[in-house]
């Protein structure tokens, strides 16, 4: 059937992935993931930089976008007239539709320039500053986080307005009949969906882990591990892209298919977690409007 | 949480300036979110079209230093690999689709949709790499073949889920309706669920379509790229995306000029086909409100 041929795809992946890194498996083992240095002329092959940059990144830019997320998702459903929403959702949704190469060239010629202006005119004390040091070039940590960020939030926003729309409206009406402010009642709606809304943010997370066109187009691919935001650095996906056909042997090759399933593992992880956590809200969401009185009508 | 509904009297005045704060950054967020969509389609679009041209459309590229030239090579090739990649997903899709709805709540339902969900979340570049040892390696070539394998992968979930959505919108009575008729469960998909969800299923897998389309990180190591116009499949291929990414990271502002041109190709994809999908769902409830 169709549906076990689906289910094959997902499997092959696994042992594709596996059977092609065997050999940098069996070479390197766990000292892989522990090894600074990437030079492939040495056959020298450790993946920290690239580990490092990929959560440092992926991190950064959820700190930037989850608030902006929630915003955006409580402003859809809970705030805004009625005939705002379809034109807000479909933007915010072509905002996700846009090619991830497209928003690599953006970067490249237009963010890249004026995140160089930025850094330039940090002032000197910053600069001092581990977070800030290094010349200002533009290209690394900070562009390819703003970017993800930009990436990330349709996900996420999406998912926590459907979250937020299961919450039940006597929630919300009961804190209002408490005489509670329009942030209190949404504060309250908010923390009913926590569990969903943590899915979200995740979900957005396992987007930015496995993104690679864009982040490979800013983020200076530089394998060094950097707390610096100014610093060029280098994320799992983009090292794969980058490298793959100029990988000559079968050991540098193997190195970076290895790089590849532990992505694959990261984000398979980061996912089911994520629709866990959803599915859970959901149906948590449902009994509870008769079930139990609200959280909220307890305390009064 | 509850904190202030109840206890310490806290100024009525703070909560309210609170609350008006709070709805101002919700506000606020919104705007920040669309300021980089306005700047992207807008840089895309002036730097696009003082590069977009007849020739953009119908000419090879040229050599480096020769103005001019164009990326016919490249559409063609990204509308093969995309065709490539429908052919393979397209059934599997909406059979998988098919068989989540109408045998959902069964163990090998939620399986196969977490199956689907899982493939979604894969990263396109590791599909890639998926494909480039399943579809490259074995035959020691790049190919326009392989470049298809790999969309084709990430096409499968999103046409199966919009699938499954969209036939479980279809009503029950219209299922009960035809078993009822004596109709096998298999006719009664067949020829009475599928064709209700059919203009909604297309929908989706136009929209699949204009994802796929856009994909670059899949295709960097399956259909390569070429300096050629070719519609041998089993040759390497260029692509609107990856001939982006040449051009975009090569140091050549001419070269920089025809990338522009390539991303507004791809946004006006993109753009023509999600204004169609909203137009035709909207169509499609309306329908079903009526029915």
């Amino acid at each position: 059937m169709f549906g076990a041929l689906l289910l094959a795809i997902v499997c092959a992946i696994g042992y594709e992935l596996i059977r092609q890194s065997m050999a940098s498996i069996q070479k390197f083992g766990l000292a892989f993931w522990r090894t600074e240095i990437w030079d492939p002329v040495a056959g020298q092959f450790g993946a920290l930089p690239f580990i490092w940059g990929t959560l440092y990144s992926s991190i950064l830019a959820l700190v930037i976008s989850t608030p902006i997320a929630l915003g955006i998702a409580v402003f859809i459903s809970e705030l805004c007239p009625a005939g705002l929403r379809q034109p807000l959702v479909f933007l915010t949704e072509l905002l996700a539709a846009i090619p991830s190469i497209v928003y690599g060239l953006w970067g490249i010629f237009v963010l890249v320039p004026a995140i160089r202006a930025l850094e330039a005119a940090t002032p000197e004390p910053l600069r001092q500053l581990p977070l800030f040091s290094g010349p200002p070039l533009g290209v690394g940590m900070l562009s390819a986080a703003a970017i993800l960020a930009v990436m990330v939030i349709p996900f996420s926003s999406s998912v926590s307005r459907e979250v937020l729309k299961s919450v039940p409206p006597a929630q919300r009406e009961a804190a209002y009949a408490l005489g509670a402010t329009r942030f209190e009642a949404i504060r309250a709606a908010l923390f009913y969906a926590r569990t969903g809304i943590v899915g979200a943010v995740m979900l957005g997370f396992g987007r930015a882990l496995g993104e690679t066109m864009a982040v490979t187009m800013v983020i200076g691919n530089n394998p060094k591990v950097s707390l610096s935001l100014f610093a060029p650095q280098y994320t799992m996906a983009a090292v794969i892209a980058n490298e793959f056909t100029e990988a000559a042997d079968e050991l540098y090759l193997a190195a970076l298919v290895e790089i590849g399933l532990v992505l694959f593992v990261i984000t398979l992880l980061v996912n089911s977690l994520s629709r866990l956590l959803i599915w859970w809200m959901a149906r948590t969401a449902k009994p509870s409007m008769t079930a139990e009185p609200a959280p909220a009508a307890e305390a009064a | 949480m509850n904190a202030p509904l109840h206890a310490s009297p806290r100024s009525v005045m703070w909560r309210k300036v609170l609350s008006s704060a709070f709805v101002a950054f919700c506000g606020a967020s919104v705007v920040i979110a669309l300021v980089p969509l306005g700047f992207v389609l807008f840089f895309v679009v002036t730097q696009g079209v003082r590069a977009v041209n007849l020739a953009f459309f119908l000419q090879m590229p040229k050599p480096v230093g020769e103005a001019g030239g164009g990326m016919a090579n490249a559409i063609v090739g990204t509308l093969l690999v995309s065709g490539l990649a429908a052919v393979m997903a397209i059934p599997i899709g909406i059979g998988s689709g098919i068989y989540m709805s109408e045998y959902s709540g069964t163990r090998v339902a939620s399986l196969i949709r977490f199956a689907a969900d899982t493939l979604n979340g894969v990263p396109s570049i590791v599909i890639g790499v998926f494909a480039y040892g399943v579809a490259v390696l074995p035959f020691k070539q790049f190919s326009a073949f392989a470049g298809g394998f790999a969309l084709g992968v990430m096409m499968i979930p999103i046409i199966a889920r919009t699938t499954e959505e969209l036939l479980l919108l279809v009503p029950g009575s219209m299922r009960e309706g035809a078993l009822a008729l004596g109709a096998t469960r298999a006719r009664a998909v067949c020829s009475v669920v599928v064709p209700a969800a059919l203009p909604g299923i297309v929908t989706g897998v136009v929209l699949a379509l204009a994802r796929i389309a856009g994909e670059t990180a899949p295709l960097l190591f399956t259909s390569f790229n070429n300096r050629f116009f070719t519609t041998d499949l089993r040759q390497p291929i260029s692509t609107l995306t990856v001939q982006v990414f040449t051009y975009a990271i090569s140091p050549y502002d001419d070269w920089h000029r025809q990338a522009w041109a390539g991303a507004l190709v791809l946004v006006a994809i993109v753009l023509v086909c999600s204004l169609l999908a909203r137009f035709a769902t909207r169509r499609l409830e309306r329908m079903h409100a009526r029915g």
